[in-house]
Order: structure tokens, then sequence, then C-alpha cells
């Protein structure tokens, strides 16, 4: 087994703790180098924030375990540089077909419009994400990465945290302002602090292989019902990066856990699915169970939790470290106002409350997958199977197909970040939206939006012709980018041109922007650092914007 | 399609609530799923068949068009005893 990728042994430093004896306290400290671990840890350095990352282990994750990263993961890690990595290394894929029994009876596109710069959905193995994210993390001089460096007590006080940390060469202490736990579902710091987990446990286990093969399927997610192969039960179906497939086959609850592990098990289960003639190989099979849960509250007071530490759901719907990797980008523009200074620690709790509403929504979502995959009582199956059967048919039926509904961003429409619109507005960009990416021009170079709104917070002003934007406007605007929080102006308009102000143009030469943000001249959006929105206007007015600026980041 | 087109039954989706805003074309769907599912929470067999029973008259005289229920009682049957439309 493990036969298409070589693990990389990280090397392990003795911490100039150690080596000098001296505690050190230092602003923020990560718990956890896994894919959301890292996230953190590279957006708060890359923000200009000094960042200790521990880890307890010397190399990647074992498995390809999470293989699904959405479009918005692939959005927030493009920002951290290793979007490109992963999608030139990933299965890009948009389509998912189910199927009932012998025929499909379901497709869906996650992404049916065309200009966005990244795909619906990639699939790679975890490993490969963690590779490429330490690779970037060590190329940051203000990111210390600790290997070997394992988190064995926490003391929280009122003004940071005091951990004990165990190495090859005994324990040291270490001290920091911020704490950021993510070190996973098991969380040993949730624990240390006898903070509870809520949710519930599925009774149903599942056994996931991986298997290299060559073999032509296209690169979609296919899902079987009840299939002849595996009678009774689900199978998904992946197409990874070197020819690995993952295929998840559901056991039931009475299933042994270690009797299915056993290649003697596992063979003739894939065997039935692919047929006799096909030549494969086990590379990696694990059997799991899941619960949906999560903690009522991810901010204690300089603790913060992000990822499976704070949250968990089923896999159904790839919404585990997808979510976790949008836990990073909404918290970390917030730590770093607060640690400049620039917005009180309230800000924080807003973190909370906007990714509590999200892991809401996706335990919601993937308890509701969960219900229909594995129907819990006789009266739920016959539900199921009659919309499968009506759904060969029936639009309305296929619509009631969920063999999981896919990770997406969630619209944070009761954010207190939010100013409530007082303009009317066509479309779903409403204010705590995700951003739609659109194809722009500047300076006669095209480039996605995503890549250029981010990372601070922007206003972007429509306007009919950029050389028309008179010099008093200018002035307004100068203003308004002297204020204590960073905020940038960029004029969009439909044509290409010079600003005599100086500011500049992103020309939306497609009219994407216009169509998908309902924007014409006179139009404001204002965008946060973690591109969702925070207001907008149909008409420009400088007093809103440091209004809306303000009530954003909790000064207001 | 043509025959679906004549039909004044809708089996396109349908599902809503007034005052919901949605932003994922499959939630009001789910929305009514999960409602359906919970409805029978508790419940055997034999009481779970009742349930299903009262559903479709109270929904019927809702519906009230005959015509309409009609054409849904017949899909509803298709493929069961091997009766095709």
């Amino acid at each position: 087994m493990l036969s298409t990728y070589q693990y990389p042994k990280y090397e392990y430093v003795q911490p100039p703790e150690q080596k000098n004896g001296k505690t050190q306290r230092y602003p923020v400290v990560v718990v956890g180098a896994g894919p959301v671990g890292l996230a953190a840890a590279i957006e708060l350095a890359q923000s200009g924030v000094p960042v200790v990352l521990l880890d307890d282990d010397d190399t990647v994750s074992v498995g390809s375990r999470g293989v699904c990263y959405a479009k918005r993961a692939l959005e927030v890690l493009d920002r951290i540089g290793v979007g490109d990595a992963c999608v030139a290394k990933g299965v890009s894929w948009n389509v998912g077909r189910t199927f009932f029994r012998e025929e499909e009876v379901y497709n869906f596109n996650l992404l049916p419009q065309p200009d966005h710069k990244r795909p619906g959905m990639i699939n790679l193995q975890q490993y490969y994400l963690e590779e490429y994210e330490v690779k970037r993390a060590q190329e940051l001089p203000n990111l210390d990465l600790r290997f070997r460096n394992k988190v064995v007590s926490v003391a929280p006080q009122g003004d940071g945290a005091t951990l004990q940390v165990e190495t090859p060469d005994g324990i040291y202490t270490l001290e920091t302002d911020w704490l950021v736990v993510a070190d996973g579902a098991r969380s040993g710091i949730r624990r240390m602090m006898n903070l509870e987990i809520e949710g519930k446990v599925f009774m149903d286990r599942f056994l996931i292989a991986d298997v290299v093969m060559k073999a032509d399927f296209p690169a979609e997610r296919w899902f079987w019902f009840d299939p002849p192969f595996h009678p009774g039960q689900s199978v998904l179906l992946h197409r990874q990066a070197d020819n690995v497939y993952r295929i998840d086959f559901q056991l039931g609850w009475q299933a042994d856990p270690e009797e299915e592990k056993k290649p003697e098990n596992v063979i003739p289960r894939i065997r039935a699915m692919l047929g006799d003639d096909r030549e494969f190989e086990l590379e990696w099979v694990s059997v799991y169970t899941f619960q949906c849960r999560r903690m009522n509250d991810f901010r204690h007071g300089r603790v913060l939790f992000v990822g499976d530490a704070a949250h968990q759901v089923s896999p159904f719907g790839a919404r585990g470290a997808n979510s976790g990797i949008q836990d990073t980008d909404n918290l970390c523009w917030k730590l770093k106002l607060v640690i400049d200074g620039k917005a009180p620690s309230s800000l924080l709790d807003t973190y909370s409350d906007e990714r509590g509403f999200a892991a809401d929504e996706n335990i919601l979502n993937s308890t509701r997958s969960t219900d229909f995959i594995t129907p819990k009582s006789k009266i739920s199956l016959t539900f199921r199977n009659a919309v499968l059967t009506l759904a060969r048919e029936h639009a309305f039926a296929r619509a009631l197909v969920n063999s999981g509904r896919l990770s997406v961003p969630t619209f944070l429409t009761e954010s207190v970040l939010n100013t409530p619109d007082t303009d009317s507005f066509a479309g779903d960009m409403v204010p705590g939206a995700p951003l739609d990416d659109a194809p722009m021009r500047e300076n006669g170079e095209n480039f996605w939006l995503l890549d250029r709104v981010a990372n601070r917070f922007m206003a972007l002003v429509h306007v009919a012709d950029p050389a028309a934007v008179d010099a008093e406007f200018g002035q307004k605007i100068e203003a308004l980018t002297k204020a204590p929080i960073p905020l940038e102006v960029v004029l969009v308009a439909p044509q290409a041109g010079k600003s005599p102000s100086g500011l500049r143009v992103f020309e939306d030469y497609t009219g994407r922007y216009a169509e998908r943000f309902d924007s014409e001249p006179g139009t404001v959006y204002l965008i946060r650092p973690d591109q969702h929105v925070a207001a907008r206007w149909r008409s420009f007015e400088a007093a809103r914007v440091t209004a809306a600026l303000a009530k954003a980041t909790c000064n207001a | 399609m043509k025959e679906e087109t004549e039909m004044s039954l809708i089996l396109k989706p349908n599902f809503n609530e007034p005052g919901k805003r949605y932003f994922r074309a499959f939630t009001p769907g789910d929305d009514f799923y999960e409602a359906l599912i919970e409805t029978h929470h508790d419940l055997n067999d034999e009481q779970s068949a009742i349930l299903n029973a009262k559903l479709v008259l109270l929904l019927a005289n809702h519906i009230g068009d005959i015509s309409v229920l009609r054409e849904a009682m017949k899909l509803a049957r298709q493929g069961i005893k091997g009766e095709t439309a």
C-alpha cells in the first residue's frame, strides 16, 4: 500500500526556549499544522503578524483524507499562495452524477456560469495540500513552524495564554497574546480547557478505499444509491491526482471496522464494482463514522477555535476542510486589526457569530444529506426511493435528490458587521454575500476580480468614464483612504481610461461585474478583507462609507 | 417532454416559503423534505401509513382541481405494478 506518494519528513529544530532557557512571549501561537492551522498561520504572517505554529508530528496527513476542495476554499488558498499548485496537481470538476440501482437519475453542475477563475471543486489528496502549505509557510520569515512540538497543557489568562510544550528535548513554556486552536476533531486544547462540543453521532460506518488504477472515468463525482454491486447501501467515486480513485462504501452500523479494513475483504467489494478485468492496487483503506457537532462559542477570551476543533460535519458535501479554511479567512483580518489596536476585541466575537452561523448551515446541509443517503426508518427509505424513482422523469423530484449538497460559502446575512441596504438591488450580492468573481482589466492586463479584491477593505465605485471623474470627487476619496482602517478605493468602469485623481481603474470588459453585482454608474460596493460585501449604495457619499467601515470593524 | 407541457400538474421544482429568501436552489426542496421526514418521527409503520393517507387527503382538498389530482394519481401509480404511461 501507499505507492504513489512519498511522505516528507520535516526536520525537528530545537526551539530557542530550550536552547537558551528563556521563556518568550509571542503575538500569536497557532496549534495544529493541518490544512486549517497552516492556512491561519500563513495568512497572519503574510499580513505582518509574527506567528509560531506548533505541530506534534513531522509529516503531512497520513492517507488522502479530505480530498474535495471547493471554489471558495481555492479562492482563499490563492491568497495564501498555494491555489495554483493545488489546482495544477488536483483534478478539477463541476459535474456530479447520481445513479439509483442501474440508472442515472440526476446530475448537477456546480458552476454552470462562465467567467469564474476557479472550478466548482478540485479533488486533491490532503497530503498534497499540506505539503504545499508547509512549503509556503517555510518561505515566510515571520512564521516559525515547529514540528514535534506537542502542547501538553494550556493555561488561558485574561491577556493571553501560557502553554507547556513537549519536544524530543523535554518540556518548555511558551507565552502568547492570542492562541488559535486548529488541532482537529479530537482537539487536545479543547479537552484541556474542559470545553463542550455538542451534536449528534450518526449510527453508520463507511469504508474508504484509495485505489490506484488506469481508468478513463471522466473527472466527475459519481454517486450510487443501492447499486447492484453493493446492494442496499450507497457508494461514492472520486478521481484524485496520480490516478488514485477514492471509493466510499456505506457499510451499515453492524460492520466490524477491523474486519472490513482487511484487504481480503476490501478487494472483493472493489472487484464487484469495477469488474474482474480491471487492474488496480489498494493504496489506503480506512473505516470511519462521523458526527455533526459544534462548540457553542468559537472564542474563549484570547483563545480562538477554528476548523474541526470548533465544528464537525458528515463528509457528504465536503464541508469540513472547506469550512475550516473559511474560518481562518474570517478570523485573520479581524485578529490583525485587534492586534494593531484598530478594532476592539469584540470584533472577534463576530468571528464566532459569523462562523457559527456558517457551521449551523453546514451541519444542517450535511445532516440532511446524511438522512437522505442513509434513511433511518422504513418510511424514510420509502420516501427516498420514491424520490429517486420520480427523478428519472420529473424535474421537481431531481431537485429533491440529495447525494450531498457540496460546499458553498455562507451568505452572512445576519451579521452585525453588515450595513443593511437602503437602496434597491437585484441579484444575490447582498450585504454579507461572498463576492462573485468576474473578469477585469487594469492597464491592459486581464485578471480576476477575486485576485485583487482582498486582504484590506476596498470600495468599488462604478463610473461611466474614469477620465470624467472630477478633482473634487478625487479629494473626497483621498480623505477616506487616510482613515485609520486601511481602505482602498478603485473605480470600476465599462471602458478603459485614466482617472485624473490617480485612482486605480478596473475595466469590466465583459460586463459580468455589472451583471452579477447589479451595478451601474454611481453604484458603490464596500468589500471586506475576506471578500464579503459589507455595504452597497446607488451613489457615493463619503460619510456613509466611513460609517459602514466603522460598523464592519466594531468601531461604530 | 411534450406531454409534460400539456399537463396542468406542476412537475418543475415549486417549493418556497413566504418571507424566505433563498441563495441556493436546493434549499427550499430540502426544507420541505426535512419537514416531511420529521413529521413521521417516532411513528411505527402503521402510524406512518395513516399519516401519509391523511396528508394526501389534506393536500388533495387544497389542490381541489380533480383533473390535476387524476394526473398526479396516474403518475404516482406508474412503474409500481409494471404500469406505464
